[in-house]
């Protein structure tokens, strides 16, 4: 167990890789209630995201989800979230523990007039059942990615959000904290292999999708990410003029994936060696790969460095290691893929 | 599978985690049972090459596991003979087997005295209790 963002987590249950593994090829759940549940709701909650949030939110109804990003003046990420549409008047917002404080303080403050926002965090749990055998295993309908239902596993009603961090098919299982035990014992009956966070790292990182404190901050921005796909530039919000000036100039760096070609666990923190002095960048996640048995990682890198095929040295405690920049995602999951 | 605990009687220890086998002027070296446990599975060991020297209580590589990095330390002094080329191919086998299959290291002792300061089981194990 480790401490994170105040809560006792496991990193891993059994082994990161025999977790990681079934994930890929079944089912692992994994006990995330760590994450944090903002509820906005009123005639104006609508208004008062569609300013503060940078996707679209008019591109999803009810029943739909996004993933979006809570941003600053510069452009800069607070937080990435998803924001779930219950319907027109409210909405809830699930973000990363460790900005629940500052997400919610952020929004509180700027709430409009016929806006409320409420942090309802300490009332939810929330299970992450991922991979290609969950919606099976727990006896639920077939639905499409990014969508929302109530539902009810052996008895116990829970909201079933179709989405996750791993980049396989499952959903993220939501209900009042009080029946998130019986509702663990539940999933893991039905065959979920129990996982901790070291495997939730390992699978969020082959599919390449960000972590909040490393590969996007309040000092980074969604284009120099590869997040522009979230920013809805034609509307206004908050550092939508910064982030139109980036697109428009392009990014000085970019969030790369690469991959290992000599043995070696890139880590965050570690230096990416360029050519010369200019075309050097560091890396913000790192770690081994257990599908491609090789290093993997994410990092930031000059323009002219970023283009797939090119070649990177990684400083690994003192030694140059090889690494090539490789297409989003590192890893491809099989089937059913989000 | 990872393998059960266990301090095998015929191995001296260092306090480091680490083990030997000791066979006349040569010894086979390695990490036990609770440094595999503590690391996970591993997925690298950045092996030195043979013909190098190690010294006792230095640093001569590291093993790697997805979660964490350790450096190994030489339990006795000497010369490498061999690099066990299973490991660096495979290194999940020192969770599997780490007094066998696992071994890192084998080495010519330079200096076979030292290996009176080194702890048998009774004491590496009441040292792993103590901590």
């Amino acid at each position: 167990m480790v401490p994170f963002a105040g809560w006792e987590m496991p990193v891993q249950y059994e082994g990161v890789i025999s977790e990681h593994r079934a994930v890929r090829e079944d089912c692992g759940v994994f006990d995330v209630s760590h994450m944090g549940e903002l509820d906005i709701e009123g005639p104006n909650a609508h208004e008062l995201l569609q300013s503060l949030l940078s996707n679209d939110l008019d591109r999803i109804a009810d029943g739909g989800a996004q993933y979006t990003l809570l941003t600053n003046e510069s452009g800069g990420i607070l937080d990435d979230l998803i924001a779930y549409r219950i319907d027109a008047y409210h909405y809830l917002l699930v973000v990363n523990a460790g900005n629940r404080e500052a997400a919610y303080a952020w929004l509180k403050e700027r709430e409009i007039r016929g806006s409320e926002v409420r942090d309802a965090s300490d009332e939810y749990a929330l299970l992450a059942v991922q991979g290609p055998r969950s919606i099976e295993r727990l006896g639920l309908p077939d639905a499409k990615q990014f969508t929302h239902a109530m539902g009810e596993i052996d008895g116990i009603e829970v909201m079933v959000n179709r989405t996750g961090y791993t980049g396989e098919q499952g959903c993220e299982l939501m209900c009042p904290t009080e029946d998130a035990p019986g509702l663990w014992d539940a999933v893991v009956g039905r065959g979920a292999v129990p996982c901790g966070l070291g495997a939730r790292d390992t699978l969020r990182l082959e599919v390449c999708y960000p972590l909040h404190g490393n590969d996007i901050t309040p000092e980074t921005d969604a284009i120099s990410a590869g997040l522009a796909w979230t920013c809805a530039l034609e509307k206004e919000f908050t550092g939508a003029a910064a982030l139109r000036r980036v697109q428009e100039e392009g990014p000085a760096r970019r969030l790369v994936a690469f991959v290992m070609e000599e043995k070696a666990v890139p880590r965050a923190g570690m230096r990416i060696l360029g050519s010369d002095e200019s075309a050097s960048g560091e890396v913000t996640s790192g770690t081994h790969s257990p599908m491609l048995d090789k290093g993997i990682g994410l990092g930031y890198v000059p323009t002219a460095n970023a283009t797939p095929g090119s070649d990177l040295t990684i400083d690994v405690r003192g030694k140059g290691r090889r690494a090539t920049v490789v297409p989003k995602p590192i890893y491809k999951p099989q089937e059913g893929q989000q | 599978m990872a393998a059960a605990e266990s301090y095998p009687d015929e191995l001296k220890y260092h306090p480091e985690h680490d083990w030997a086998r000791i066979e006349g002027e040569e010894a086979t070296v390695g990490i036990t049972w609770f440094a595999q446990d503590a690391l996970g599975e591993l997925v690298h060991f950045e092996a030195p090459e043979a013909g190098a020297t190690v010294a006792k209580d230095s640093s001569y590589g590291e093993v790697e596991s997805v979660k964490a990095v350790s450096d190994v330390i030489a339990p006795l002094s000497g010369e490498i003979l061999e690099v066990n080329q299973a490991v660096i191919d495979a290194p999940e086998t020192v969770n599997e087997d780490p007094y066998g299959e696992g071994w890192l290291l084998r080495i010519r002792l330079s200096d076979p005295g030292e290996a009176d300061t080194l702890l048998d089981a009774d004491a590496y194990k009441q040292l792993l209790e103590d901590s």
